[in-house]
């Protein structure tokens, strides 16, 4: 062995050595002065906060892991619905700007470099301080269809009030496992006999069906609970019924889904340019109608550029789903790193979990885009 | 004359099927444009659903009519090729133009019709408009934060002084061309921090940090002196050293009253802050994490298997997490992991914290650089016999980093657009001093102006940066 190779390697384990014995001494010296030990115990302890917006059911009287999962669901929750909005939006806008159509692909455009030069603090911020709170008070709301109401303390919508919900999600388990079935033998179908089966028929139906069935047979029932106006004190009045989205949630996923559709669009584009246009004259050329052209020509080869920098993107959002804490919803970091730590004082345990949540999150995701990558790789001979 | 085809309008009868389309189309818009700017309505005898749509269906029969193909006008022709292909874009061109139209009147009244700017108080904002006022009476706090008013200019020379210096480049003459790398990798970096770290702060708080770059700084410029063959260790070990010895032996206390510039006052970073903490934040983030990157980068395909784990650990987890955590980290946290006795300031924590989850974005980019060059420049650049150092900064980093321009520049908006986080150690730039001032009880009620003029000011800063470096790109851009 080269010395040349060794010494350097030597070199910087060794600095990072020094560097973190110096750190975690430090760490010890500082916590004996201050009479606290390291360790997990405390997240069994009783919490003695509330949370405004939760998931599951919780109090001042659990425990501090249960404010955590209370904090992440709600993370969860709205990186989950800012990246549905997000994708709608993306893959409109992306489109869009394609369009031959001088106007919309303008529109566009400025929607996308008008959005995504903003800092994404300062769109939560203007959605949260500016403009939901121009909206009506809940006694003066015009009802949005009649169920809807958007007012200053939130988006109240209609709730389903469900009976035997568990056969209705089962139905709909059902339902999802024979399509898969359905499309493998579709598939094997296909390679052996040449023959299409109309998969994407079947699926509908089968989604419809199998629900519906749990309906008149299940003795699945559901009825809507539209939110009722009631009034708390002289000037003050909400809505009974129905669910709740405190408006933070909603300005959080309103800036999350414009900031990030703004990257998705350019995604889609770069997707849809990058596959050449000999593919699509090619595939024209043998007889393929423009549908088929699309659906089986232009789409893999788009979808094969446009998920990996998309995914980069989710994993984008939900990490950004963590400003939430300058507009007090209630997710991981402002419940978590932020109330339980001020309670409990210790900085290093809770930013370690936290960082951890966060780093297993998008490190199984890179895995798991990883494998995707292999999987849809053209495979050259 | 031929029958008319309302349905299929061609050449024939051209001109009918154009007077006819135009009528309509400008009676379409004339309809909308009495309606959202004199709030006229021509048709309200209509029944209520048919007025309101009355206007997108004439202008649609319009477009209708005016689509034939090869009418030998070129303005038409333009029209149909651009706006009116097919009756599903003739509709959303439509829908465009008059949500424009519709959208107008509001905007304009709000940002000047019915604005107030004169005046120094609350009351002259009595209009339905933005009270531009509030930015005027808080311009000063929100480009400077809390500084005390006297000592501004130090902020402005200092940004002047540096916005020249960083133009010199531009003016260099052939002979001191070659040195320009040299002055924008080490000089000039270093005249920023002691302008900054000293000039504005005119206090000794930034010198545990300065030991470093100090140190930094004379090991990079010792070691162009250095033969190649030992430079590995050289830069391994003589930058450590040079700290150890110059934070420990040569100057301990000294130079923290030398850091001291006695005639101007000094000024604690928590009172730096709006727009101007932005651009120091940005400007020293930006400086420290592309090498930082770079040499991440460069870990990360080394063959040393310790130094590439290290690389890909420091890399995939400072992109695992969010900023916001590891700003908690350097406020809460890091503390703790330091003797009691030091103490690191806040804009310097958060300054390193940046830097380093910047790094590893910059560190991905660039591999992406590294990784799209073909072999055959690494083989070639080895059979002349150069070593890793040499071959690297001589034939590999400069065609991977030309490629990579998009994606740096990229990386640093992202920067530039995370700088308002640093809220959450208590540093108020822009962002933070909005909050502030809207939470003042002389100005409530005006979170609008405050958040539309910050937005204003953000979107110049970061739609510039983006054209420059597309601009850069195009520049750098060689045939491969």
């Amino acid at each position: 062995m080269n010395i040349k190779k060794i010494l350097p390697q030597l070199l910087t384990l060794l600095v990072v050595i020094l560097i973190f014995g110096f750190f975690s001494y430090n760490a010890q010296v500082n916590m004996e002065n201050r009479g606290i030990t390291f360790g997990y115990g405390f997240l069994s302890q009783e919490s003695s906060f509330d949370v405004q917006f939760s998931l599951i059911e919780y109090d001042g009287s659990h425990s501090y892991f249960r404010a955590y999962l209370v904090g992440l669901l709600n993370t969860i929750l709205v990186s989950v619905i800012g990246i549905i909005f997000a994708t709608i939006i993306g893959v409109v806008v992306g489109i869009a700007r394609l369009s031959n159509n001088y106007l919309i692909k303008r529109t566009a455009a400025v929607y996308v470099e008008f959005f995504r030069n903003i800092p994404l603090l300062l769109q939560i911020f203007f959605w949260y301080f500016a403009a939901l709170r121009a909206l009506p008070l809940p006694q003066d709301t015009e009802p949005m269809f009649g169920v809807f109401f958007l007012t200053i303390k939130g988006f109240f919508v209609p709730a389903f009030v469900w009976n035997n919900l568990d056969i209705f999600i089962y139905s709909i388990i059902a339902a999802i496992i024979s399509i898969i079935f359905v499309r493998i033998y579709a598939r094997k179908k296909q390679q052996n006999e040449g023959i299409q089966t109309p998969v994407l028929s079947i699926s509908i139906g089968l989604i419809l069906i199998l629900p519906i069935l749990s309906f008149l047979f299940g003795g699945v029932d559901a009825s809507v609970e539209i939110p009722v106006i009631k009034q708390l004190s002289q000037t003050g009045f909400t809505y009974e019924g129905g669910i709740k989205l405190p408006p933070e949630l909603i300005s959080l996923a309103l800036a999350l889904s414009l900031y990030t559709a703004t990257f998705i669009a350019e995604c889609v584009r770069a997707g849809v340019q990058g596959v050449s246009k000999g593919q699509k004259e090619a595939a024209a050329s043998i007889g393929l109608t423009p549908n088929q052209v699309l659906k089986l020509v232009i789409m893999p080869q788009a979808l094969r550029i446009i998920i990996p920098p998309t995914t980069n993107q989710y994993l984008n959002l939900t990490k950004n789903s963590s400003l939430a804490a300058a507009i007090a919803y209630p997710d991981l970091v402002l419940v978590f790193a932020g109330t339980a730590l001020m309670q409990t004082g210790r900085a290093i345990e809770i930013v370690s979990i936290t960082m951890l949540t966060y780093l297993s999150l998008s490190i199984s995701i890179s895995i798991f885009m990883n494998w995707y990558n292999k999987k849809i790789a053209i495979k050259e001979k | 004359m031929k029958i008319l085809n309302f349905l299929q309008p061609d050449k024939n009868n051209f001109n009918t099927y154009l007077y006819s389309g135009v009528i309509l189309i400008s009676l379409s818009i004339f309809i909308v444009f009495l309606n959202s700017f004199f709030n006229r309505d021509l048709v309200s005898f209509l029944p209520g659903s048919i007025s309101f749509f009355l206007p997108l269906i004439l202008g649609f029969i319009g477009l209708h009519l005016i689509r034939i193909e090869y009418s030998g006008l070129r303005f038409l022709d333009l029209i149909n090729k651009n706006i009116n292909t097919n009756n599903f874009n003739a509709f959303l061109s439509l829908i465009i133009v008059f949500v424009v139209i519709k959208s107008l009147p509001p905007l304009l009244s709000w940002f000047i019709l019915d604005a107030n700017i004169a005046g120094d108080s609350k009351d002259v904002c009595t209009g339905s408009g933005a009270c531009w006022t509030y930015i005027k009476i808080w311009f000063n706090r929100f480009m400077y934060g809390m500084y005390p008013n006297a000592e501004q200019w130090r902020i402005n020379l200092s940004f002047i002084a540096l916005a020249f210096l960083g133009t010199i480049g531009f003016f260099a003459t052939e002979k001191f061309k070659k040195y320009l790398t040299l002055y924008y990798v080490v000089v000039y970096p270093v005249i920023a921090f002691f302008f900054i770290f000293f000039f504005i702060s005119g206090g000794p708080i930034f010198f545990d940090f300065s030991y470093g770059i100090i140190a930094a700084v004379i090991s990079i410029i010792l070691g162009f002196f250095i033969p190649s063959k030992f430079k590995m260790y050289y830069f391994i070990i003589v930058p450590i050293t040079l700290y150890i010895l110059l934070k420990y032996v040569f100057f301990y206390e000294e130079l923290i009253e030398l850091g001291k510039l006695e005639a101007l006052e000094w000024v604690e970073t928590g009172a730096w802050g709006g727009l101007s903490l932005t651009f120091i934040v940005s400007f020293f983030c930006l400086i420290f994490c592309f090498p930082i990157g770079l040499f991440l980068s460069l870990g990360r395909r080394s063959d040393f298997p310790i130094i590439k784990y290290f690389s890909i650990g420091m890399i995939e987890f400072w992109r695992g997490v969010p900023l916001i955590t590891v700003l908690f980290m350097s406020s809460v946290m890091f503390p703790m992991f330091l003797p009691e006795d030091m103490f690191i300031d806040k804009l310097v924590r958060v300054i390193i914290a940046i830097s380093l989850f910047e790094a590893a974005y910059v560190a991905e980019v660039i591999r992406g650089g590294l990784q799209a060059l073909p072999r055959g420049q690494y083989d070639a650049a080895k059979s002349l016999g150069m070593g890793y150092w040499k071959m690297h900064i001589l034939v590999i980093l400069p065609q991977a980093l030309k490629l990579v321009i998009p994606g740096i520049a990229n990386t640093f908006l992202a920067l530039v657009k995370d700088t308002p986080l640093i809220f959450v150690v208590g540093l108020l730039e822009i962002v933070g001093m909005l909050n502030l001032a809207k939470t003042n009880p002389e100005w409530l009620g005006f979170a609008m102006e405050g958040y539309v003029f910050a937005s204003v000011l953000f979107f110049i800063i970061c739609y510039a940066m983006s054209k420059y470096s597309y601009n850069l790109e195009q520049k750098y851009k060689t045939e491969r």
